[in-house]
């Protein structure tokens, strides 16, 4: 066997896509929930939020 | 022999689960989001969110939108683990068979995960930013989809949709809960609505889909206690939602947009349940049943749309004669 020639299993170009588009959804849903969780943040703490010591 | 060795040509391994498992992924986004049923998601956001502008209480629009949020992702959640249980009897069924995990697209481990995740974390996200009485009833709602309804009633009784429907009839309350952390009479009418509705909705589909719901095993009514005794049921729960249609009215929910709204539609689900009652054979029977199946849709969206247009304009609560006059007699608040 060569050294070069890949081991385990290998991607097809279309399994690739695929995973590489699960990826992408992820992504993006854990960015909208962060970006949820922050603002949901901010509207539960309100105008207290400057109400901090210095 | 590498592991490439054991996957076939196109890309699936030979050990069959539901079709053939495929060796590694090959799920695409749109079958993961097909787990969350969001035609279902689609109704229970819509319903909720009428709930919450009908319920008279007043929240932060950013936590308002982030507790729909919290109850559509409920919604997904016991979408995906309704079709975790119910994958042996999808496969059998040609409306379900292309279903992701059925169709062997995905793992029904992955769907139990998600949907267990997905439960816990929207039950846990709604009581942090709202009440736990919110949460609570979403947890009680997905549990009374997941368990009640996929789990015992489905594969038990021919009133499974019956006692079903409670789950999808539970939105409007839940989104009410969120924002006054109770529920009264302003939701619970819409429950009742819903409540009502699922009957004829479900049996307008099961009469023509007997074959299919026979061969999985499913007993359904037409199956069970035959086609004509589905028509009389489908006729009876029409015969009390219509007037339950105009509660929202008569409760001051509604004004009087909404009262001709339900008095016109609601008529005609009266004229096509009568017509699935009348027409028990042929063609025109399998048509009477498409058209309730359809038109009861168009009913829903009709009530809730108009509901929420009445209170968007500012128009609602004009028909509150008999609530003013229950007013001593019924509190509307329960909780």
């Amino acid at each position: 066997m060569a050294d070069d020639e890949p081991t385990g299993i290998v991607l097809t170009p279309e399994e690739r896509k695929r995973r590489r588009a699960r990826n992408i959804a992820i992504g993006l849903a854990l960015g909208a929930l962060a970006l949820l969780f922050y603002v949901v943040t901010v509207a539960k703490i309100g105008v207290n939020i400057l109400n901090r010591p210095l | 022999m590498t592991m490439t060795g054991d996957r076939l040509t196109d890309g699936r391994t030979a050990d069959a689960g539901f079709g053939s498992r495929p060796a590694i992924s090959t799920a695409t986004v749109g079958d993961y989001i097909e787990l969350f049923k969001p035609r279902v998601m689609s109704l229970v956001i819509f319903t909720a969110l009428v709930g919450m502008v009908v319920s008279n209480g007043h929240v932060n629009p950013v936590i308002g939108f982030a507790a729909l949020v919290a109850i559509a992702i409920g919604a997904g959640a016991s979408g995906a683990l309704n079709m975790w249980w119910d994958a042996d009897i999808d496969a059998k069924m040609s409306r379900t068979q292309g279903r992701p995990i059925p169709a062997g697209r995905v793992a029904p481990d992955e769907a139990l995960a998600l949907g267990l995740s997905l439960s816990i974390g929207s039950v846990a996200f709604l009581g942090l930013i709202t009440n736990l009485f919110a949460a609570a009833f979403l947890a009680f709602t997905i549990f009374f989809y997941a368990v009640i309804y996929s789990m015992w009633l489905k594969r038990a009784t021919a009133q499974n949709i019956v006692i079903g429907g409670a789950a999808g009839a539970f939105p409007p309350m839940v989104a009410e809960a969120a924002v006054t952390g109770g529920v009264s009479a302003q939701t619970a009418v819409l429950f009742l609505i819903i409540f009502l509705w699922t009957p004829p909705h479900f049996w307008a589909l099961a009469l023509n889909k007997s074959d299919d719901y026979g061969r999985a095993g499913i007993p359904m009514l037409p199956n069970v206690a035959g086609p004509d005794a589905t028509r009389r049921q489908i006729l009876i729960y029409t015969l009390l939602l219509v007037p339950c249609g105009l509660l929202p009215f008569a409760l001051g929910v509604g004004g009087v947009a909404y009262a001709v709204v339900a008095a016109v539609s609601g008529a005609a689900m009266l004229a096509f349940a009568i017509q699935v009652f009348v027409r028990r054979t042929g063609e025109a029977a399998t048509r009477a049943a498409q058209h309730l199946f359809g038109f009861s849709i168009l009913y829903l969206l009709l009530l809730f749309a108009t509901l929420l247009a009445e209170r968007t304009l500012g128009l609602g609560g004009q028909g509150a004669a008999l609530a003013d006059m229950l007013g001593g007699v019924l509190p509307l608040r329960v909780l």
